[in-house]
């Protein structure tokens, strides 16, 4: 056990099993981004999937929500210490997505409008594990939150799920994305406390 | 980078507002951090249980000590015990500093634009202070830096006094944005930010200036999109949000 502060009790909030070590439950939906927020209209906005051999497979808005809808329910747990539990999302399984994809790649990277990068290996992108999202709570999207669409991987910190996605790069080697560059984790496991590395 | 859980000793307390306070702590082996930097702070009851939330440095000095500027949040968890309980020769668990991205790099000779709402103040008065200490022959010595501070009223200011200190430097400009109080015998009545006001007072685009805001969400979004429809850039703008950092600290 760590120094003990005499007087300090707590909330208590975080004896939910559902909650990883050192994280605390909000209510509240915070927004975490590095920069202004993009404004993409659906018109211009566009997802991309890029394979290693520059093969690169993509939909349009209208392409893209014509695909198979999944309903989400899941956990988000950010670097910053809040978890919001039980969150409901409308997307795309990246399943779906890279159904017709062929690959050798263990790796990708997120790009996202705006700029920002994340990395994720291919394997926590697939297996029913995360999405492009363009619903929340049965709402568009915000900007705020990453509308038009972000990537949901629910299953990793949440700066993982890059807002405002727009494509993925297939890597065979694992890379760092923006916040990896920047005292990040590379990979990002909540249940591990994957916060810094 | 410190991303470990050090032993930080509080050497001092000073009331700030009378809802914030400054704490000084000593983490032996430290040998400074950049500005604008954040540290977590780990409370354990005696039972056990832990709390953890960030805060982000307002000191600029180059040893073992740092101050953090901790506002006290009606619903918190961990800042009431911080602003009204901790005490002087108190032990507190630390990891960092850290942070690589909302940092202000001495060696930029960019001018820098400064932006805070209420306690977003904090990081930012790091960026001052450090190029206060830094040598004005330097690129980022001589960097102008100018700081739009929104803050509800007089007594919510923080920093006031050294704040006046700072604005003596012909590279330094200091301007307060009274949102709900405005001081006795002021000139102008109290108001929001508006974008007029922001254009007025901020760096003009075209001296293509790194610009750092840090507040609450709304605050911060409504400023950088100002900023982006007057001409920055929004690879020059770097924002920090106290609503993500900690919703509830």
């Amino acid at each position: 056990m760590g120094i003990v502060s005499p007087g300090f009790f707590g909330r208590r909030r975080s004896d939910d099993p559902a909650l990883p070590p050192g994280q605390y439950r909000t209510e509240d939906f915070p927004v975490l981004s590095a920069g202004p927020t993009p404004r993409i209209s659906p018109d211009e906005w566009e997802f991309t999937i890029t394979t290693e051999t520059g093969q690169v497979h993509r939909w349009s808005w209208t392409e893209f929500l014509a695909l198979k809808q999944d309903d989400v329910s899941t956990d988000i747990h950010c670097v910053t210490s809040w978890s919001k539990l039980g969150t409901s999302w409308r997307g795309v399984s990246l399943d779906t997505l890279f159904e017709s994809v062929e690959s050798e790649c263990e790796f990708t990277m997120a790009h996202s409008y705006g700029g920002y990068t994340t990395n994720v290996p291919l394997d926590d992108l697939l297996g029913g594990k995360a999405w492009i999202a363009h619903q929340f709570d049965g709402e568009t999207l915000e900007p705020a939150h990453g509308g038009p669409a972000r990537l949901l991987v629910p299953h990793l910190y949440f700066w993982k799920s890059a807002k405002w996605v727009r494509g993925l790069e297939l890597l065979r080697q694992d890379e760092p994305g923006f916040w990896e560059s920047n005292g990040y984790h590379m990979y990002g496991d909540p249940w591990r406390e994957e916060r810094y590395w | 980078m410190r991303t470990g859980w050090n032993v930080a000793e509080v050497i001092g307390v000073t009331q700030e507002t009378t809802t914030a306070r400054t704490l000084r702590l000593r983490l032996p082996g430290l040998t400074g951090h950049r500005a604008g930097q954040h540290v977590d702070i780990r409370l354990t009851a005696p039972d056990g249980y832990t709390a953890v939330r960030s805060y982000s440095v307002a000191s600029a000095r180059p040893g073992e000590e740092i101050d953090l500027t901790v506002e006290e949040l009606t619903d918190g968890e961990v800042s009431p015990y911080l602003v009204h309980q901790v005490a002087a020769g108190d032990q507190l668990e630390v990891r960092g500093p850290v942070g690589g991205w909302f940092v202000w790099d001495p060696a930029d000779p960019s001018p820098v634009q400064l932006i805070a709402g209420g306690s977003g103040v904090v990081p930012l008065m790091a960026m001052l202070r450090a190029h206060a200490v830094a040598d004005p022959a330097s690129a980022g010595g001589s960097a102008p830096f100018r700081l739009l501070y929104s803050v509800r009223g007089p007594a919510a200011v923080y920093y006031r006094a050294e704040l006046d200190e700072l604005a003596r430097s012909p590279l330094v400009d200091v301007t307060l944005v009274y949102t709900r109080e405005a001081p006795a015998g002021s000139p102008s009545p109290a108001r929001r930010l508006d974008a007029a006001t922001l254009t007025a007072r901020a760096l003009p685009a075209a001296d293509n200036p790194a610009v750092f805001i840090c507040g609450a969400t709304a605050f911060v979004e409504t400023v950088a999109d100002w900023l982006v429809q007057a001409g920055h850039s929004p690879e020059r703008i770097k924002t920090e949000r106290y609503g993500g950092m900690g919703a509830k600290p």
